[in-house]
Formats: structure tokens, C-alpha cells, sequence
């Protein structure tokens, strides 16, 4: 296409933008005071955003279709060829160092300087959320199975601790093995009924079911008392030892990253396990799988059951963190964001999913004036990554096993 | 007596509104094999361009059937042109890419429309003005049904009428039905099929506008998350008669109708919401091709 064509192009998706934006984004009616706002500078806005936006959405188009194309005809030399962070993290020469680094950085985060409460609370959220988007990479990235109800889990943890506690008086750490478990239960029931739908009913039902939970939960008042949800829930002991708020916070980041590292050795010996195959097997071909002698029930609830077993460890550490919990923690929206979590970083890949929660939940918090803007840009993840990079950030890392003689053979097949 | 028949038409007057909302689910996925997620919003923002317009017009003095007119129309138009452009931004892109790839997608444009709408309006709920006209010979006849009620039916029939001679009967609607059964093969005989699947789309969110349109006034408030409520009703109206298969998702719409409206009235109204829920996991576990769908081979 000339440079012409273009600039009439862009100008008419422009135009149309600046139309059908005009009455959401320009009119604004008050309707107590009865009058009308006009926004026109909005307007100007759009046109000149799609404008520019147009020629660098075609651009990536065209790059994807011709990149679709040279997939399908590989040359003999790509097959060896990694990208580049699949390269770093396969050599350990690479990413030793980078870890080593990180990991005492991470250590010495909480006692820097700059690192007020606030700032390890939000880290450790951040954290928090490493969890979570693990747990759902289980379901979503290796299993292949849509869960839009993960936040159900979620919830299960959280008022598992919360009722323990109250009625109970049962601690900590007494909870969270039990709030895993509930979870883990809670998504078996949900996995036996589910098995036999595909992919699209999948996502309705789990959604579904996470609504009810949410509306039992508000409606329930005898049981999860209701809307104003339960308070004063304690935050996790040590031995007994008394800690004021800044130091239970540090306790707090230390305990999350302990485990975030048992979450992440979890999830990455169970990915090259026998499980773990048979999972992936199950997401690129359920007939396939099945013929190859994988039993898919089994595959699919242990899935739900170990997804949803790291749903309700977040859950009791977010009860404790907060030492509150009620249904609004748990909307739909929460699920969704943990998806965009695992959907940005990349389904199936571990590190990619860990970048993803880091960017999403502390870009926000730090760029105060976009906080705001945050769920908008979450949908706009969710869709520009779908349609220009699929594989998210970093492409999970695939098992291949590889007969040298015939490498050349197998590298055209592909 | 009298309870259960204020009962009965509280359910059906829900069960139009989920009909119109259905019947743009059940026709994209018949088409396209896809969760439009963002339906529920399309019918959100015809709502809002309606409560928009006639209070602009209500404003400057005009009053009556006139407003009524307008902002339905422009709700129409607008939300006709968010169906088509969501379709061109999220889906088509996604035509030949893997089953959840334009399912997230769907909900990734959900989420924007959701808050588009929020951060440019109010998150706020707003009142809607009550356009529709009382209708005073309804009295005469001794019927205990409201104008506005009644207005929703008529116009929720005189919709699916309509839409049952389009797709029959036009060009357009027999192309819509090749592509529903066979892409590619439509494509050989000549059928252009991303004007179809553009036009399938434009033609749900009409339905899905006038609905919201009808909704909004009937309960007179409206904030940007009434679209994810009635989208996942509508589709489980869909999914209840069967996704794909238009009778069924009218069909659907009205037995949900009813079962909501029976079940706050006898049961409990605190779980207004669970029983749709409920009712969609048990359809889908019992009968996942629905009342009236055929149930698909899976062919290896």
C-alpha cells in the first residue's frame, strides 16, 4: 500500500473512532442540574490516538501475517535457534548470575532505605499474585483448560482462615494447610461435573460458579455474615513473638516469598512430570491424548484440584494480610485479572507469568495517575495480546527430545 | 391467582428482554463458533446512548414520542457500529487462531467496553427517564399489565418476527445461514463471508439496543455494569435452548424468565441472581447442547 492510501485510511478509521466515541466520551449530562457537558477536547483526542494507533496496529499486522508465513516454510537452520530468553534461561552460565542477584536483592528489599510499609505491602501483594497467576498457569496454561471462576478458590482460602479463626480460634498456620485443602476439594466438586465441556462452556460454568460463591457468600449472613464480611482476623505468629506493624509486614513479605520459591518448585517439577505431560498432551489434543493411553478425567481434576490448592494458600495469607475479608475482595474482576497476569507473561510459562504479575500490579501502583486507568488497560492486554502475540512475553519452555541424525528430517516436519 | 399471574408476566417481561439479548449470542455463535462476551456490553452502551440523547433532548425542551424515537434510533446506530468495529478490532484478527484465543479476547473487550464507559461517564447508577408512553386503553380492558410491560412484548414479538423473515427470507439471511452451516464452503458459492459475519453482528446488537433501550426505562436506572449481568443471562437463555439454534434461544430466555421471577417470588428474592447460575450449570451438565440444539459429533 502507497503512503497515500495509508494516510486515507487512517484518517478514516479516525473519523469513525471520533463517531462512535462521541456520545460515551464527549456528552456528559448531569442530569440533577439538568445540563450537558460537551467534552470536545476528547474528541480531538481520539482522532489524533486512532489516527496514529491505525498505522502501527496495520504495521504489526502485516508483520504477523508475514511472520505467519515463514512459519509455515522453516528454514532448516531455525530449528536450533531459540529466542532469546528461552537461550538465557537454558544456559546456566546465563542466568546464574541474574539470580543471584535477585534473590539478594529480594532479601535486603524489606530493610533498604526507601522501603516504608507501604512498599513492602505492595510487593507483597505483587507477590501474593505470583501465587495466584501459578496457580491458575496450572489450569489456564498447561491443562489449557478456561477457569474464570479462580477467584473462587480464592475465596474459599480466605473465609476458611476468617471462619477458623472466629469460630475456632484456630491460627495461622493450622489454616493454611486446611484452607489449601478445602480449596482443593471445593475445586474437585466444581472439576467432576465440568469435565465434559469444552473449552468455551468451561469458561461460562467456572464463571458461574464463582458468582454464586460470591453471592452465597453476600447473601449467606448467618454464615459469612453477610456484605461487611469478617474483621480483626489475626496476622501469622512466629513463635509467639510480639512484632509491631512495620516488622509483621517484613514478616509477612518474608513468608510470601517462601512461598512464592515453594510454589514455583512445585509448579516446575510438576510441569516436567508425568502429570505435567499429560496436561499439555490434554491441551493440544484431547482425543489424541486419550488415544495415547492419558486418562483425561484424572488429568483434569488434578489440575482443577492443584490450581485451586494454590487459590486457597493465597486465600489464607490474604486474610491474614488484610486480617479482614469480605465478598467484594472476590468479584469477577479479580479473576480476570489474574488471567490477564497469565495471559501477558505467557500461558504455560512459569518466569513469564511471574513478569507478568510484577508488571500489572506494581506498574499501576507506581504510576498513580494510571491507576486509575488500570482494568481498562488489563482489556486492552487481554486483546492486543491475543491478537499480536498469543504466546505471551516469554514463550513457555517445551520438552523436545531430539534424534540428532535425523535432526534435519524432523525440523521440516515441524 | 393474582400473584401468580403478576408473577407469570413479571417473567415473561424478563424473559423478553434475555430473548433479545440471546438471540445476538445464538447468531455470532452460530456463525462464528465464539462467546461474543462483549454482546452484554454492546447492549450496555445502546442503553447509555439512549439515557445520553434524551436527556440532551429533554433538556432543550422537546418532550414525547419524538424523544422516544430519537434515542432509540441513535442507540441503534451506535450500538450497531460498536458490534461491527469490536468485531473488526477483537475477532477477525483471531478467524484462524486457536478456540481460546478469541474467547479471551471477547472478555479483554468486555472488560474495556466496561470501563470505557465507566471512566467516561460515571461509575454512579443513573436514573433513566421512563420514555415509554402510558398506554390508557389497556385499562378499558381490565388487564392487569402495565404499559410498559406491554410495550416490551409488543415490541419484543413484532423484533423476533422481523428477524425470523430476514433470516428466511432475504439474501442477507440466506447468507448468514450458508456461513452458519459451512465457512468455507459458503465462500466457494460466492457468499462474502466477513460481510456476513459483519452484518450478523450489527443485526445482534440492534436486537441487543432495543433491548437495553426497553430494560432501561422499564427499571429506570442504568450504571456501566448492567451489561455483564444480562450478557451472561442472555447467554444462558442461549445455552438453555440450545446455543446456535434461534427458536431455542427464545425458548431459553422465556423458561429463565420465569424461573428467576418464580423463584424471588416463592423462594427468596436475596438470590435473584444464583438461580440463573444455578439453572445454567445444571443445563450444561444435564444437556449441553441445550433444549433444542443438535448435539455436535466429534470427529477425529
Amino acid at each position: 500500500m502507497n503512503a497515500f492510501a495509508q494516510i486515507r485510511q487512517s484518517l478514516i478509521i479516525a473519523l469513525w473512532f471520533m463517531f462512535i466515541t462521541f456520545p460515551v466520551l464527549v456528552v456528559r449530562v448531569n442530569t440533577i442540574e439538568k445540563v450537558v457537558e460537551w467534552r470536545w477536547l476528547n474528541m480531538i483526542y481520539v482522532g489524533i490516538g486512532s489516527f496514529l494507533i491505525s498505522f502501527v496496529w496495520r504495521y504489526f499486522l502485516e508483520r504477523k501475517a508475514q511472520g505467519g508465513k515463514e512459519d509455515t516454510h522453516p528454514a532448516p537452520a531455525t530449528a536450533t535457534e531459540k529466542p532469546f530468553m528461552q537461550r538465557l534461561m537454558a544456559e546456566p552460565r546465563l542466568y546464574r548470575p541474574f539470580l543471584i542477584v535477585l534473590s539478594l536483592f529480594g532479601l535486603a528489599f524489606p530493610f533498604l532505605p526507601f522501603a516504608s510499609t507501604y512498599q513492602i505491602n505492595i510487593v507483597t501483594n505483587a507477590l501474593l499474585y505470583i501465587m495466584l497467576g501459578l496457580g491458575l498457569n496450572i489450569v489456564v496454561g498447561l491443562a489449557g483448560l478456561l477457569h474464570l471462576g479462580y477467584v473462587a478458590f480464592y475465596a474459599v482460602g480466605a473465609y476458611s482462615y476468617a471462619l477458623l479463626y472466629y469460630h475456632f480460634g484456630i491460627g495461622f498456620w493450622v489454616a493454611l494447610p486446611i484452607g489449601a485443602l478445602f480449596a482443593a476439594i471445593f475445586g474437585i466438586i466444581l472439576g467432576f461435573p465440568v469435565l465434559r465441556l469444552r473449552g468455551d462452556y468451561l469458561a461460562i460454568v467456572t464463571l458461574g460458579f464463582a458468582e454464586i460463591t460470591r453471592l452465597v457468600l453476600e447473601n449467606w449472613n448467618g454464615f459469612s455474615f453477610g456484605p461487611s464480611g469478617i474483621a480483626g482476623i489475626p496476622r501469622p505468629g512466629l513463635f509467639g513473638m510480639e512484632m509491631d506493624l512495620h516488622q509483621g509486614t517484613i514478616y509477612i513479605y518474608f513468608l510470601m516469598i517462601a512461598l512464592c520459591l515453594f510454589t514455583i518448585f512445585v509448579v516446575n517439577r510438576l510441569q516436567n512430570s508425568r502429570i505435567g505431560r499429560a496436561w499439555v498432551a490434554l491441551r493440544e489434543d484431547e482425543v489424541a491424548c486419550e488415544a495415547m493411553g492419558v486418562d483425561p478425567t484424572t488429568a483434569k481434576l488434578t489440575a482443577f484440584a492443584l490450581g485451586s490448592t494454590w487459590a486457597g494458600l493465597a486465600g489464607v495469607v490474604f486474610a491474614a494480610k488484610t486480617t479482614f475479608v469480605n465478598p467484594a475482595s472476590f468479584t469477577f474482576l479479580e479473576s480476570a485479572m489474574i488471567l490477564s497476569i497469565v495471559v501477558l507473561g505467557g500461558m504455560g510459562s512459569i518466569v513469564g507469568v511471574i513478569i507478568g504479575a510484577f508488571i500489572l500490579i506494581l506498574l499501576p501502583e507506581y504510576l498513580r495517575a494510571f491507576s486509575e486507568y488500570r482494568m481498562l488497560l488489563f482489556g486492552m492486554i487481554m486483546v492486543v495480546m491475543m491478537i499480536f502475540r498469543p504466546q505471551g512475553i516469554i514463550v513457555g519452555i517445551r520438552q523436545i527430545y531430539e534424534f540428532k541424525k535425523v535432526a534435519a528430517k524432523e525440523g521440516n516436519r515441524q | 391467582m393474582d400473584y401468580f399471574f403478576e408473577l407469570f408476566l413479571g417473567g415473561l417481561t424478563r424473559g423478553s428482554i434475555y430473548a433479545l439479548i440471546a438471540l445476538g449470542y445464538t447468531m455470532v455463535y452460530g456463525i462464528i463458533e465464539l462467546i461474543n462476551f462483549a454482546h452484554g456490553e454492546i447492549y450496555m452502551i445502546g442503553a447509555f446512548t439512549a439515557l445520553i440523547v434524551s436527556s440532551v433532548l429533554a433538556f432543550a425542551g422537546m418532550s414525547g414520542p419524538s424523544v422516544l424515537f430519537l434515542a432509540a434510533s441513535v442507540a441503534i446506530i451506535y450500538s450497531a457500529a460498536y458490534g461491527f468495529t469490536v468485531e473488526k478490532i477483537a475477532y477477525k484478527p483471531l478467524r484462524q487462531a486457536p478456540r481460546l484465543s478469541p474467547l479471551i479476547s471477547a472478555i479483554g473487550m468486555s472488560i474495556f467496553l466496561q470501563n470505557y464507559v465507566m471512566l467516561a461517564q460515571t461509575s454512579d447508577f443513573l436514573p433513566f427517564p421512563s420514555l415509554l408512553p402510558e398506554l390508557p386503553f389497556l385499562e378499558s380492558y381490565g388487564l392487569k399489565i402495565g404499559s410498559s410491560e406491554f410495550i416490551i412484548l409488543v415490541t419484543t414479538a413484532v423484533s423476533m418476527v422481523l428477524l425470523m423473515l430476514l433470516i428466511k427470507f432475504t439474501k442477507m439471511g440466506k447468507a448468514m445461514r450458508a456461513t452458519a452451516q459451512d465457512r468455507n464452503m459458503a465462500m466457494l458459492v460466492g457468499v462474502d463471508v466477513n460481510r456476513t459475519i459483519s452484518y450478523t453482528f450489527i443485526i445482534g446488537s440492534i436486537l441487543a439496543a432495543i433491548g437495553g433501550v426497553l430494560i432501561a426505562s422499564h427499571i429506570g436506572r442504568i450504571n456501566f455494569y448492567i451489561g455483564f449481568i444480562a450478557g451472561i443471562k442472555a447467554f444462558t437463555a442461549a445455552v438453555l435452548g440450545g446455543i446456535g439454534s434461534i427458536p431455542g434461544a427464545v425458548l431459553g430466555a422465556f423458561i429463565l424468565g420465569w424461573t428467576e421471577s418464580f423463584a424471588t417470588g416463592y423462594v427468596s428474592s436475596d438470590y435473584e441472581d444464583v438461580f440463573a447460575f444455578v439453572l445454567l450449570v445444571l443445563i450444561l451438565i444435564i444437556r449441553p447442547s441445550g433444549l433444542l440444539g443438535r448435539s455436535t459429533v466429534q470427529k477425529v
